[in-house]
């Protein structure tokens, strides 16, 4: 298991060589974007109100407060990260679209991604599901947000972080899936444990 | 004060800061029983991974309560399930005052927002929308007070609910296998370690509400029937030899615990439904009592 710092905008040489397991920590830019964004911009083919080139995108739905004291006029209380195989459905389009080099959610994504991830060079990791104050206490600022008539939840909150993780390559480059082999380890132990409780649950007469 | 000189309008408004104040503090506290439970499972857990894993989430848990903040920014569609003694004095206010709370605790926590309504797709930035926040009753004869079990249910330990109706040929050995079949797919992206709800009745609707019932159940809870007991405890051993672990990054273990609430069925249907929690299980439950007084009896020593 490597330990990696990125910081944003990321070039390929700088994730070409991770591999799942490895632990990422991000400093720069992180966008956060989850099902009405994807929908936006692929499915509507919308232009992306943020440049989102070597930079990462966050599946999460915040909670912002208002702050005046801040120059965007928000403040981030918890931000973890949300349940990304979701996003599954455009991530792939998604990441030829922006050129987007590093993706953080949570659980895995399937083949579909997997290939984006391949050809775009690109990686998802994942950040402790339900540590969002953790993650918040990460974020030095909220720079901007775009597309908030979609709701506080799928509006695109530009923040900028530092040190932001850990956070566990699933996807590597090479179409390594972390969760994928999980799964299909996971599956194969199941089948002689069902069996076993199934020989005592007869209970119909 | 005497609570029987209350107005009805007083009454709303006491229920209101009590109700608001016990769902704020629940989005910011797990309660007892999950805490313990996580702590034990994590005294199990060695991997890298899984120590990675379980020391964000204490540290996570640690710094909510220190900041005063929810603990998962996912602070879920909100959900009552109130049972009402028949001789509660205040009956007619209970459903006005969960919607104001809910309203309150959006602000003061804050919550997220996360009340899309259907067809329109509009967020309403309030976490009140139509049917919002869900209620569920229960009648208790012969009781003068209320209990509350709030329930915040996200979005991601929702994602694997699931019922539906087996041929009684099936059998029980078709509910462990769907049972595993959920968990251990798309459980392994809904936070895990979970706590598992399942349902069986007659019919979907009726599998599912008591999945969802389960979940309410405080873990270490049996059913109450020998055999009920018995295949919880082998879905749970089960499904932690399976060693899904926290987050699904494989462990040890893998649910806190497998609850299963029934009801009889009808000789041609064997309904199941599942429910999942994710381990930020924030479910608690107050007993407010006729002069309004109450106890917080999910969290120890708590004053709102």
């Amino acid at each position: 298991m490597n330990k990696v710092y990125l910081t944003t905008p990321i070039r390929d040489e700088d994730i070409r060589d991770l591999r799942i397991g490895d632990i990422v920590y991000l400093t720069g830019e992180l966008i956060t974007g989850r099902d009405d964004v994807h929908q936006r911009a692929i499915k509507q083919g919308k232009a992306l109100p943020v440049d989102l080139a070597g930079k990462a995108i966050f599946h999460a739905g915040p909670i912002m407060q208002e702050d005046v004291s801040q120059s965007s006029g928000y403040r981030v209380i918890s931000v973890g990260p949300t349940t990304s195989m979701r996003m599954d459905r455009y991530q792939k389009e998604f990441l030829e679209k922006t050129g987007v080099k590093l993706i953080v959610g949570k659980g895995g994504m399937g083949p579909k991604t997997t290939e984006g991830c391949v050809q775009q060079c690109a990686i998802h990791t994942v950040f402790p599901g339900g540590c969002a104050v953790l993650a918040a206490e990460r974020v030095e600022e909220v720079e901007r947000v775009e597309w908030l008539d979609l709701g506080m939840p799928e509006a695109m909150w530009v923040m900028r972080v530092k040190d932001f993780g850990p956070l566990i390559v699933s996807i590597d480059t090479q179409g390594n899936n972390l969760f994928e082999r999980n799964k299909k380890g996971f599956a194969e132990k199941q089948e002689p444990i069902i069996e076993q409780i199934n020989k005592s649950v007869d209970f119909l007469h | 004060m005497d609570s029987r000189f209350l107005t009805a309008s007083d009454a709303k408004a006491r229920l209101t800061d009590i109700v608001a104040s016990f769902t704020d503090y629940s989005s910011k506290h797990l309660p007892d029983d999950v805490v313990e439970r996580l702590r034990e499972m994590s005294e199990a857990e060695h991997s890298e991974f899984a120590r990675i894993i379980y020391d964000a989430m204490f540290e996570n848990m640690d710094m909510a309560n220190r900041l005063d903040r929810p603990v998962c920014q996912d602070t879920g569609l909100v959900q009552y399930f109130v049972r009402v003694g028949t001789a509660f004095p205040y009956m007619d206010v209970i459903e006005g005052a969960l919607q104001e709370a809910v309203l309150q605790a959006t602000q003061s926590a804050p919550l997220r927002q996360n009340a899309v309504e259907v067809f329109d797709e509009k967020n309403t930035g309030t976490n009140i929308g139509y049917r919002v926040p869900w209620i569920e009753w229960e009648i208790v004869p012969g009781r003068d007070d209320i209990e509350i079990y709030m329930y915040m249910a996200g979005g991601g330990c929702s994602l694997p609910g699931m019922a539906k109706v087996l041929m009684p040929l099936e059998g029980y050995e078709g509910i462990v296998r769907f049972v595993f079949d959920r968990v251990t797919t798309l459980g392994i992206n809904a936070c895990p370690p979970l706590l598992v709800g399942v349902g069986i009745a007659g019919s979907a609707e009726v599998a599912a509400k008591l999945s969802k019932k389960a979940l309410l159940r405080t873990i270490g809870s049996e059913n109450p029937n020998p055999r009920g007991a018995m295949l919880e405890k082998q879905i749970r051993d089960g499904l932690d030899a399976v060693g899904i672990g926290p987050g699904g990054l494989t462990g040890a273990e893998s649910v806190m615990a497998v609850h299963i609430e029934h009801a009889a069925r009808h000789p041609a249907t064997l309904a199941v439904g599942i429910s999942t929690g994710c381990w930020a299980h924030r479910r608690s439950r107050i007993r407010i009592h006729s002069n309004l007084e109450y106890e917080v009896l999910s969290h120890r020593g708590v004053a709102l």
